[in-house]
């Protein structure tokens, strides 16, 4: 009895150190972004950093805001794209096609989470880019491009994860329902969706997460121009794509500006992460 | 890489018969990655001792990422002409180059802008010449302009084709990422004090620069002049076609030096790889790779350093 007791004991203690080590990482890369970009940024002043859009960091200037609207500009975009069709697909999954047609078509969208973003990349440089500049005008590199290839990124998260979620109501939801003379979409909409909520917008967080922090597709197709964007055709900078530009190259107070840009897409990650908490305990409350 | 999968999941899932049919799968599947793992791990360890051979000296050579590719192709042509030579080229950039020569954390640094005054204390040794050339799209009927017109287009002055003689349409200017050293050379030989254009399209390498530019009928950018291909139309500048010829003759102006730096004079091994470098075998390498061998081009800014 005494045995299992200790053994009981050694593996949550186990346990508990394996938890604080992830956190703990997670600690030690926070100290080390906000030590490394936190005195330039106090330096220059952070008016300096937030709200010009001049970025020359090898002549001392080092304003954000262009890559901050294009982070913020292309993530819309990706949402915009991504929410639609991940909802749509996952309730015609699970609601109106047959279960052979879900148990292909799932693991195939699913597929697409696997293809490495190099990949994404060079299709949007090689077929995108074109038909966007012959067909909509502006260069071709632009916010557009780049949030649909984000918006095609960021579906098989959505829609899995929705699927999942639809998938694990209990189906006396559904047959109550439909027994009370709901139709099919009614029934869908008003009883299905609202009750899977939280897993749903579970997906959509995690979407949103990774089209904020995708780095080497969006330096491939958004054209990483340091102007602010005047329309959805001109090409936009990220946080991410303007640190791993131009991390080769950078030394001294370039190096510590960019380190800065990791502060700052930090803080918008929790900003946006927060939100997107808050709202979806608002709705199911 | 599956068939071996497999095979670790089968023995092992054979070892645990007293499982339950559910959990054997996933167990299966659980160690049959820790396996795969350890593979990894172990392979990685194994191949990294392999190479590392004690005792034996080697000389680091880093900087650049534009002289990369030719210290590489030197130093294995080196390698394999005195056996049990080591050299190690890095990358990094030129301005990281400068500083590694300087701490004596590279031997060699290799910088392909000029040196600036606080860093003319090292050793330089200028062991071949790159121009740069502007680059339109094929179909583009512009063939020649002049300095100042490709100033103002990168500077974002001159904004259509129209105004240069060319199409009624708007010119996407293509530039490099800042910090690198070519755009460090493009901007001191032609943008001079003035900025380019923060609406320009920025690409973080010679290639994707050219890969751009032969997409878009009408994109401008500029490439080192070793990589220029059929894709893309290298324009002449006030009349000088950026040929090899027009180059040496220093009849064209956009030409870099690609620069080495030792601290202090160099000695032994270095000597030998600078001397390699510098002989007519060395050059010739680089002749053939469309740069310009280090005797040829002379141009007077540079001459008697």
């Amino acid at each position: 009895m005494k045995i299992r007791e200790d053994r009981e004991k050694f593996i949550r203690l186990l346990l508990l150190a394996i938890a604080l080590s992830a956190i703990s990482i997670l600690a030690l890369i926070s100290i080390f972004i906000f030590s490394e970009g936190l005195p330039i940024m106090f330096r220059r002043g952070i008016k300096a950093f937030l709200l010009s859009s001049d970025w020359y960091p090898t002549e001392g200037h080092f304003g954000l805001l262009p890559m901050i609207v294009g982070s913020l500009l292309v993530t819309a975009g990706a949402m915009i794209i991504g929410i639609p069709l991940g909802l749509a697909g996952a309730v015609y999954l699970t609601q109106f096609s047959s279960k052979k047609v879900r148990m292909v078509v799932k693991p195939m969208i699913e597929l697409l989470a696997g293809i490495p973003s190099v990949v994404y990349g060079f299709i949007g440089v090689v077929i995108l880019v074109p038909f966007v500049r012959d067909n909509f005008g502006g260069p071709g590199f632009s916010i557009l491009t780049a949030s649909l290839i984000l918006g095609i990124m960021i579906l098989p998260t959505i829609l899995s994860i929705s699927i999942d979620s639809l998938l694990a109501l209990p189906p006396t939801y559904r047959e109550g329902s439909i027994a009370l003379g709901a139709t099919e979409w009614q029934t869908t909409r008003l009883v299905l969706l609202p009750a899977a909520r939280s897993g749903i917008i579970a997906g959509i967080i995690l979407g949103m997460g990774r089209a904020v922090g995708e780095t080497m597709a969006v330096i491939m197709i958004a054209g990483n121009a340091t102007s602010l964007p005047r329309s959805i055709l001109d090409p936009v900078r990220t946080l991410t794509s303007n640190i791993a530009l131009e991390m080769s190259y950078a030394s001294g107070e370039h190096r510590q500006a960019l380190f800065a840009t990791g502060v700052i897409l930090f803080i918008i990650i929790m900003i946006l992460n927060t939100i997107a908490n808050l709202t979806s305990k608002r709705m199911s409350s | 890489m599956f068939e071996m999968r497999d095979r670790i999941s089968g023995t092992s899932a054979a070892g645990n018969s007293k499982m339950k049919e559910k959990d054997r799968g996933r167990a299966a599947a659980g160690s049959s990655f820790f396996c795969l793992f350890f593979f990894c791990l172990f392979s990685t360890i194994f191949y990294f001792s392999c190479s590392l051979r004690p005792g034996q000296k080697g000389i680091t050579v880093a900087g650049s990422t534009s002289i990369q590719p030719f210290a590489d192709q030197w130093a294995e042509v080196f390698m394999a002409r005195f056996p049990g030579r080591v050299i190690n080229v890095q990358g990094g950039g030129s301005s990281a180059g400068i500083q590694a020569a300087m701490t004596g954390a590279a031997q060699i640094g290799m910088s392909s802008r000029e040196l600036k005054p606080e860093e003319k204390v090292l050793k330089e040794f200028i062991v071949a010449w790159d121009g740069l050339a502007i680059i339109v799209h094929p179909s583009n009927p512009i063939d020649n302009l002049s300095l100042e017109k490709v100033r103002e287009i990168f500077a974002g002055r001159i904004l259509s084709w129209k105004e240069v003689g060319g199409p009624d349409r708007k010119i996407h200017v293509v530039t490099r990422e800042e910090g690198s050293g070519t755009r460090g050379a493009f901007q001191e030989m032609v943008m001079h004090k003035e900025r380019i254009t923060k609406k320009a399209i920025v690409q973080d390498s010679n290639g994707t620069v050219r890969e751009v530019v032969a997409g878009d009928p009408y994109a401008i950018g500029y490439i080192s002049l070793g990589l220029l291909e059929p894709r893309v139309k290298a324009i002449k500048l006030d009349g000088i076609e950026p040929s090899f010829e027009n180059v040496v003759r220093s009849n064209y102006k956009l030409i870099r030096p690609f620069i080495l730096v030792t601290n202090g004079e160099p000695a032994g091994e270095v000597s030998d790889f600078i001397q390699f470098i510098l002989s007519e075998e060395g050059q010739k390498l680089i002749q053939k790779q469309g740069l310009i061998p280090a005797k040829l081009a002379m141009s007077g800014e540079t001459e008697g350093k």
